[in-house]
């Protein structure tokens, strides 16, 4: 299973070397929604700080519904997504690779939008750990679900607009859960809030998501 | 194993559609079938279902020894499949497409090199994206992932389209020698001019059923085992 895993990340990730979708377009996109969601706030730094934390995470939300998408369109074209059901991969390793690769690609977008978050809103990030803890579960948990969400969309015509109408309402307990933790990491949450518990529930989340893709993803993709 | 493929009143469907419609198909390791039939007969479904890839839905279907009923999936890592499309990612090249299928299939990578030789995919044209390809230059990395992977099945789908003449000649000598090494070869084919010259025998479809079957092993090495059922619709 480990060894499909890396074969598929490493297939998916040299292909977005080569066609730099990802950065060249789901990258200027994050940033755009931020920059607009600034304009639409107006000057004053009071409303964008208070927001700040609740829009990286709805910027990464969308972030990841493109990466999913494109994803999903690499093994759409030319019949590759029967090579990779003929190919003999055990589904479970494409399941932990292709979201292992995602993974990857939100991390980058991760770090340009929290570069955005404090160029843009004047964040100042006081607590460096949970951004960390938060991004890192927050990662896993979006491929996860998002890797699920694609195979199961992919057998569909309609799936570029399919998959955020599935995805999104999904993951609302990471967008909830991260932008509660981010708060606290900037100090713009409520007074005395911990962001321990909303780390938890992340770390929950993707766990429990990480779990049932290897277990489901093999009929997933066979009924897709 | 007697049979390679065996398939009894195997039913598939496509939707509520029967694109297989009960077929019996039997063939010995080391033969080569030719099946042939207008557009829809069924020849892309047999080579589906043969892979695993389309559902049988009732009947029998037991391909490398494996029932497909149980376990489709099986029986995927042992069979190699041309199809209409090559399965190729545009923004790999031709040596990193090749890799990754034969690495995927748990194949040798030093037939890689061979397999790209033989195919005359050499010099530059292996660090060129996929992509970037002819049709008939793309036909040719499909062929060498089969060369490199070497199925025990091979299954192919219109073959000789897009490929040149001497492409032709060279997929010729290549299931000659798949078949001189144990395989067996299903080719669906448009052009009996191509395909009959490699073929043990040739079975006709229309309507997802076996309508008519011949065998041609008097022009052929003698296949290990035949079943000469006739189905007339």
């Amino acid at each position: 299973m480990w060894r499909d895993a890396v074969l598929v990340a490493g297939k998916d990730l040299r292909i977005e070397l080569r066609s730099r979708v990802v950065l060249n377009q789901v990258a200027p996109f994050a940033i755009v929604v931020l920059a607009l969601f600034a304009f639409a706030l107006g000057p004053n730094r009071a409303p964008m700080l208070q927001a700040a934390a609740g829009l990286f995470w709805v910027a990464v939300l969308f972030a990841a519904v493109l990466a999913v998408q494109r994803s999903f369109a690499l093994e759409a074209n030319d019949g590759t997504r029967d090579g990779l059901r003929l190919s003999g991969l055990d589904p479970a390793g494409i399941f932990l690779g292709k979201a292992a690769a995602i993974s990857v690609q939100l991390i980058v977008l991760e770090i340009l939008l929290a570069g955005g978050v404090v160029l843009f809103y004047g964040a100042h990030i006081r607590s460096y750990g949970a951004v960390l803890v938060a991004c890192a579960a927050g990662t896993a948990g979006l491929a996860a679900v998002g890797t699920l969400y694609g195979a199961l969309a992919a057998g569909v015509r309609v799936r570029e607009t399919l998959l955020p109408f599935l995805l999104l309402p999904v993951v609302a307990p990471v967008l909830l859960a991260g932008t509660r933790a981010w708060q606290v990491a900037l100090g713009t949450g409520p007074g005395g809030d911990s962001a321990d518990p909303w780390l938890r529930l992340m770390l929950v989340f993707a766990a429990v998501y990480l779990a049932v893709g290897v277990l489901i993803f093999g009929p997933l993709q066979e009924a897709a | 194993m007697d049979t390679a493929v065996s398939l009894r009143a195997a039913v598939a469907l496509t939707g509520r559609f029967p694109v297989l419609a009960g077929i019996d198909l039997s063939v010995a390791p080391g033969e080569v079938l030719v099946l042939e039939g207008a557009n829809g007969a069924g020849k892309t479904s047999v080579l589906r279902a043969c892979a695993g890839l389309l559902a049988i839905s009732s009947g029998e279907a037991v391909v490398l020894g494996h029932d497909l009923r149980r376990n489709a999936s099986a029986v995927r890592r042992q069979v190699g499949m041309l199809g209409h499309a090559a399965a190729l990612y545009d923004e790999l090249n031709v040596v990193e497409n090749v890799r990754f299928a034969v690495r995927a299939a748990a194949g040798a990578t030093e037939n890689i090199d061979p397999a790209l030789e033989r195919v005359g995919l050499v010099g530059r044209l292996r660090r060129t994206a996929v992509g970037r390809l002819s049709a008939g230059q793309r036909r040719r990395v499909a062929l060498a992932v089969l060369m490199a992977r070497r199925p025990a099945l091979w299954l192919l789908d219109e073959p000789h389209a897009a490929l040149d003449a001497g492409a032709r000649a060279l997929l010729g000598e290549v299931i000659n020698e798949a078949v001189a090494a144990g395989a067996t070869v299903l080719l669906a084919s448009h052009e009996p001019e191509a395909s009959l010259p490699l073929a043990h025998r040739v079975v006709t479809l229309a309507g997802g059923r076996i309508v008519h079957e011949r065998s041609l092993a008097h022009e052929a090495p003698a296949p290990m085992h035949v079943v000469g059922d006739v189905h007339v619709a």
